[in-house]
């Protein structure tokens, strides 16, 4: 027991020693300044708070926001989870790869989208407009509640289709056969049997979706109006403008302190739904489409899917194509001239590939230390939920408060690390880790134990059960968090202003700088680039999904 | 198995590849040789996101100095500042910074992080920018915020454009106006401060009131009042935006040589517009403030002064700059609002949550 516990500490050392150098550090620096700035402590941010209705209207409306954006994307994501995981068709790799273009759309040019869609004068309101003859467009979505749900929808639909359709896909089809064979229909089977042992992913995954939203920051910013405020952008505000670093410290605790609550509930309810299942590969579960039935029923759900999720980003592409001559690839041009002489002009190719090199980075470090920690989590005999809970602090603190204890905490030798290039993909792991980590662990808690058992028993020493038993059960789920680190890198902006050396400038970065200046050639060009990044990320996600191809094969 | 080792060789490789590439500096300044035996000097300027200069001004000013100037943005305007606050004045993040605006100059200039240094040519810039006598903070250039309108909304609408203020709460001009968040927005803060400049700080907030009940629109930032919530922009429904009044000339000069004149014209009428003034300073405890002083002395010079207008579109602060040709679109006004920076400090967050309650709740 004693030597186990050893292993366990050397397990979780390196990912832990990660978090606190990068995380806990520069937290407590920030809160060191904020708390202790003029010598005594002043809590005077604390005061206000409690003493200001206003920032319990914030905390409330974060959270049903919150909790109503999560409960629906988990519905819109199930009918497709479903899809992926227990029918085999051509396109499938594609198809799954544009599910995760969303997630890593910068919110700047999604808004834009958003608003020739739904907005005013969108496509959706001009033609309700001719078709009923109205003279006012009769959907008022901007700025309000509906918009915010439907954009954190689009977003992290991906989150929950991922995680859900790999748990899924894994599941034994024979009981639900079973089941049936015994005369429950079809609604009951699912209420009964799938449900049950589906739901340690969908919480693992609606935890996740429901930390991004509570943290939602660009989405609330240009879609919300300036009226609809959560903790997040109230924490932005008081940091970075107003510069009142007490109050922010302290909605950042409050902020975090409320995370918690919910990452505590979490674990309460996800300990109670989880139980060793028997996991099959997919080759066993997947199958063919055969009856028209089946047929329509996969082709309907993913037209709907797929026209939801990637009308905004065809809206942006034809905007990309539009120029001053008409249609045409002008602006994909220009993004290589350099017309004014600037020399913080950064190429594209340049852009792109800071943006995958940053991305590569991320992966391995996210995919490395993740793979630890959740061995570390799954096996911890105790403290393991706390673990866990650890490793989703970062996701729950606001960006612009983390990135000022950056400064405070990195600015001397021997950890003089300001302007230093590759604390760009550190800050990336740090968001990326709890996602990898969510993505494996439910799949290592759901291995039974007798597996292991058995494969010791016959003389299998840790490390080849772990090759032969752990490896290729957790392989879908290793790759699913790769991928999610890799959208992670190269759609995140906040952290990336962190260490901004123009010349290591990355795609979303670019296209910031293009939409912060007026005229058309500047809103062609961002979107040409955000059409680049659709690109270059849907070729990456493709080529990684490809890894998985004849997987299960040594089961 | 084999195929998660792959994977696995193939992230790896990338890592390694990422390292190198990352190591790697960019070789375009032109310091000094290994040959010399000297260290090659360089100097970081810590500027805000917006910040530009042409590659010939840049590199006019290393092969004079024989120095690698590193640029560091560090955020907006306002994020870039504190970050220079956090820092502090014994361990700066660079040598010198560009960028702080007549809205924050109290507030660097109580963090007391400069040191004084009169550049050379400083004498020529007009009195009225000179907001610091002892130079701490020397201003660089200018911009004013104004509203900017849809000729051709107002035209076929039949509707004359607002000329003030006072002309934005009346009955005809009800639902026309965006304007961006003070505590978010540079241009939002400008106008918010017009506002008091032109009504008084005892009664802006009834103008505001009444904005409010004329249907005022708000954005969180500029980029979303301009580009999603305007009527020239094909998206909105909004033909007046809080924006720059150098604006209309960007849209001819970012037209790809289809406009030859704006799609916008400015409200100039007097206090309609608030002026923004941004200063540059060198960092006490520089690590090479010789370098500093002289790139200080650079920013007045009329090779960088000339760049000013193209790169980061607005005016050069030495009288007599050359502008470029399209810059007869940038007008200015004649009377911009006037508060002075001791009082902008002072009352700046007070009237932030002021408004934010008159105007958000």
């Amino acid at each position: 027991m004693r030597a186990r516990f050893s292993l366990q500490s050397l397990i979780l050392f390196l990912p832990l020693g990660f978090l606190a150098l990068f995380y806990f550090y520069p937290f407590a620096a920030i809160l060191g300044f904020a708390f202790f700035g003029n010598g005594a402590l002043d809590l005077s941010g604390f005061q206000a708070i409690f003493s200001d209705p206003y920032y319990l209207s914030v905390l409330w409306f974060t959270t049903w926001q919150a909790a109503l954006s999560t409960l629906l994307t988990v519905i819109a994501a199930l009918p497709a989870a479903y899809i992926f995981a227990r029918y085999q068709f051509r396109g499938q790799t594609l198809a799954r790869a544009l599910t995760t273009l969303p997630f890593l759309m910068p919110t700047i040019v999604v808004a834009p989208a958003f608003i020739a869609l739904f907005g005013p004068r969108g496509i959706l309101n001009v033609a309700l407009m001719n078709l009923f003859d109205l003279t006012s467009p009769p959907i008022q979505l901007l700025d309000t509640i509906w918009i915010i749900l439907l954009a954190h929808i689009f977003y992290n639909y991906t989150i929950v289709f991922r995680i859900v359709s790999t748990a899924w896909a894994n599941l034994d089809p024979q009981l639900g056969n079973a089941a049936r064979m015994l005369g429950a229909n079809r609604p009951r089977v699912f209420l009964e049997i799938t449900l049950p042992l589906l739901l340690p992913a969908i919480l693992a995954a609606s935890l996740l979706v429901f930390i991004f939203d509570f943290t939602s920051f660009g989405v609330i910013l240009i879609l919300g109006g300036a009226r609809l405020v959560t903790l997040e952008v109230e924490i932005y505000r008081t940091a970075a403008n107003l510069f009142d670093l007490p109050l922010a410290a302290a909605l950042s605790l409050v902020q975090i302190f409320f995370t918690l609550i919910f990452i505590f509930a979490y674990t309460r309810l996800q300990a109670r739904v989880t139980a060793p299942a028997r996991l099959r590969p997919q080759h066993i579960t997947k199958r063919a489409l055969k009856t028209l039935g089946e047929k329509i029923f996969v082709v309907a759900n993913l037209a709907t899917m797929l026209c939801f999720l990637l009308a905004p980003l065809g809206v942006l592409i034809l905007q990309s194509l539009q120029t001053a001559q008409g249609f045409g690839l002008q602006n994909y041009f220009a993004l290589h001239e350099n017309t004014r002489g600037s020399a913080t002009f950064i190429a594209p190719t340049d852009a792109i590939r800071n943006s995958l090199v940053f991305a590569g980075v991320t992966v391995a470090l996210a995919v490395a230390l993740g793979l630890l920690a959740a061995y570390g989590i799954t096996r911890a005999q105790k403290g393991g939920g706390l673990f866990d809970a650890l490793f989703l602090l970062p996701l729950a603190t606001s960006a612009v408060t983390l990135g000022f204890g950056y400064i405070i905490a990195f600015s001397r030798a021997p950890l003089d690390f300001r302007a230093a290039v590759w604390l760009v993909p550190i800050a990336h792991t740090l968001v990326a880790l709890p996602l990898v980590i969510r993505s494996v662990v439910p799949m290592l808690r759901q291995i039974r134990p007798n597996l292991r058992e058995a494969a010791a028993t016959l003389g299998a020493n840790p490390t080849r059960v772990f090759r032969e038993i752990d490896l290729p059960i957790v392989e879908r789920a290793v790759i699913v968090g790769a991928v999610f680190a890799f959208i992670i890198s190269l759609g995140e902006f906040g952290a990336t202003t962190l260490i901004a050396r123009p010349e290591f400038t990355t795609i979303p970065l670019a296209i910031y700088r293009f939409l912060g200046q007026p005229g058309l050639a500047n809103y062609g060009q961002a979107m040409a680039l955000s059409a680049l990044l659709m690109l270059v990320s849907a070729a990456a996600i493709a080529l990684m999904e490809r890894a998985r191809v004849g997987e299960g094969a040594e089961f | 198995m084999k195929h998660f080792l792959t994977f696995f060789t193939i992230i790896v490789f990338t890592a390694l590849a990422a390292c190198q590439g990352t190591s790697l500096q960019p070789t375009t300044a032109p310091g000094p040789t290994a040959t010399i035996h000297i260290i090659p000097a360089e100097l970081v300027v810590v500027t805000h996101d917006s910040f530009a200069m042409s590659d010939k001004a840049l590199a006019e000013f290393q092969n004079a100095n024989h120095v690698k100037v590193e640029i560091l943005k560090a955020g907006d305007a306002g994020a870039a500042l504190n970050k220079a606050i956090l820092a502090g004045a014994d361990n700066p993040l660079g040598d010198l910074f560009f960028g702080v605006d007549n809205t924050f100059l109290s507030r660097a200039e109580k963090a007391d992080l400069f040191e004084a240094y009169k550049p050379k040519g400083a004498d020529a810039i007009p009195d009225a920018f000179k907001l610091d006598p002892q130079f701490r903070l020397t201003p660089i250039d200018y911009g004013d915020v104004c509203l900017n309108y849809d000729k051709a909304w107002f035209k076929e609408k039949n509707i004359a454009p607002p000329t003030t203020l006072d002309d934005l709460i009346k009955p005809e001009y009800k639902s026309l106006l965006v304007v961006e968040n003070p505590a978010s927005s540079s241009p939002g803060l400008a106008f918010l401060l017009a506002s008091i400049s032109r009504f008084g700080a005892d009664n802006y907030l009834d103008f505001w009131k009444a904005l409010r009940a004329n249907d005022v629109a708000l954005s969180e930032g500029w980029n979303d009042a301009y580009y999603n919530k305007s009527t020239w922009s094909g998206n909105g429904d909004r033909p007046l935006v809080v924006s720059y009044a150098t604006s209309p000339a960007a849209e001819v000069f970012f037209s790809e040589g289809k406009l030859t004149a704006p799609p916008t014209g400015n409200v100039l009428g007097d206090g309609a517009c608030f002026r923004q003034i941004e200063f540059a300073g060198i960092f006490k405890n520089a690590k090479n403030p010789e370098m500093a002083r002289r790139f200080m002395d650079f920013m007045l010079t009329e090779t960088f002064q000339e760049d000013i207008p193209t790169q980061m579109f607005v005016f050069p602060i030495m009288p007599n700059t050359p502008l470029p040709d399209f810059y007869k679109f940038a007008e200015t006004p004649k009377q911009p609002a006037q508060l002075a920076a001791e009082v902008i400090d002072a009352n700046r967050e007070k009237w932030i949550k002021e408004w934010t309650q008159a105007v958000l709740r």
